[in-house]
């Protein structure tokens, strides 16, 4: 499964959905500062992996997509719920790799320099996370497809897309 | 800033299972540690990524049962995101209390 950028699809995003998130993730830091402030910072920390923006990235993942199949006259919200599924299951890896991230951030901050602790705590981040993903679409085992009229997940769907373009 | 940019990659990459996972980037933690280093200093930003690893632990389980919710039709995006938060708060306070408390 070939990873790949549609930068057209930025286009689908109006300025005010990027306005939320970027409100939605400005108002959770400065909530995880106050009540790191107010309570200690260990219990401020653990609003530094609280999942901000998931719900708003999923619901406009799947209100795009029902828009653009409703230009196609077709009922989309079952696809847009699939497609926001996988994204869940993405950001289920992309946890994995926070996890990661906060073990190496806590065992290099305080003897190293910031900068240097963060930079690798976020490459323990994608080193842990992108694995994972990877290890899944190359063992997982898919439900075969019997009918057209069956429901795909949202992987199945760009894989089916891609066979169609590779068979004609 | 940092929300943002990992948002809009989210929103360009496919297969949106490998989008998802800029979903669940450090984003959050980058902005805050770096106000917390330098207004506390590192040993205070060291605590705070201690606890990080139980809200991290609670977002796996989160993410987990959101994806359950919407593959098995059981609710829509926005309700099952929003409710399934309530997981994560209490999965990441009990394991806090447990854990460190």
């Amino acid at each position: 499964l070939r990873i790949s950028s549609n930068i057209s699809a930025l286009h689908n995003t109006r300025w005010y959905e990027y306005l939320l998130r970027f409100l939605l993730g400005g108002a959770v830091t400065v909530l995880a500062g106050l009540i790191a402030e107010r309570y200690g910072p260990a219990v401020g920390g653990l609003f530094l992996a609280f999942p901000a923006i998931f719900p708003a990235t999923a619901t406009l993942i799947s209100s795009h997509e029902q828009k653009k199949k409703a230009k196609k006259g077709l009922a989309g919200r079952e696809r847009g719920r699939q497609l926001a599924a996988a994204d869940a299951v993405g950001a289920t890896m992309g946890a994995l790799g926070l996890i990661a991230f906060a073990l190496v951030l806590r065992q290099l901050i305080p003897d190293y320099s910031a900068l240097f602790a963060i930079a690798a705590a976020t490459a323990a981040w994608m080193i842990t996370s992108l694995p994972i993903w990877l290890a899944r679409q190359r063992f997982r085992v898919r439900p075969p497809v019997y009918s057209s009229s069956a429901p795909q997940s949202a992987d199945q769907h760009t894989i089916s897309k891609a066979h169609n373009r590779r068979s004609h | 800033l940092v929300v943002s940019s990992f948002a809009v990659l989210g929103d360009v990459l496919k297969p949106k299972s490998f989008a998802g996972l800029f979903s669940a980037a450090p984003s959050i933690a980058l902005a805050s540690i770096g106000l917390a280093v330098s207004q506390r200093g590192q040993l205070y930003a060291a605590r705070e990524a201690s606890s990080m690893i139980w809200g991290a632990v609670a977002f796996v389980l989160y993410a987990a049962i959101v994806s359950q919710l919407l593959f098995r039709r059981i609710c829509g995006v926005l309700m099952g995101t929003l409710l399934s938060l309530g997981v994560w708060l209490t999965t990441s306070l009990a394991l806090w209390f447990v854990m460190a408390g």
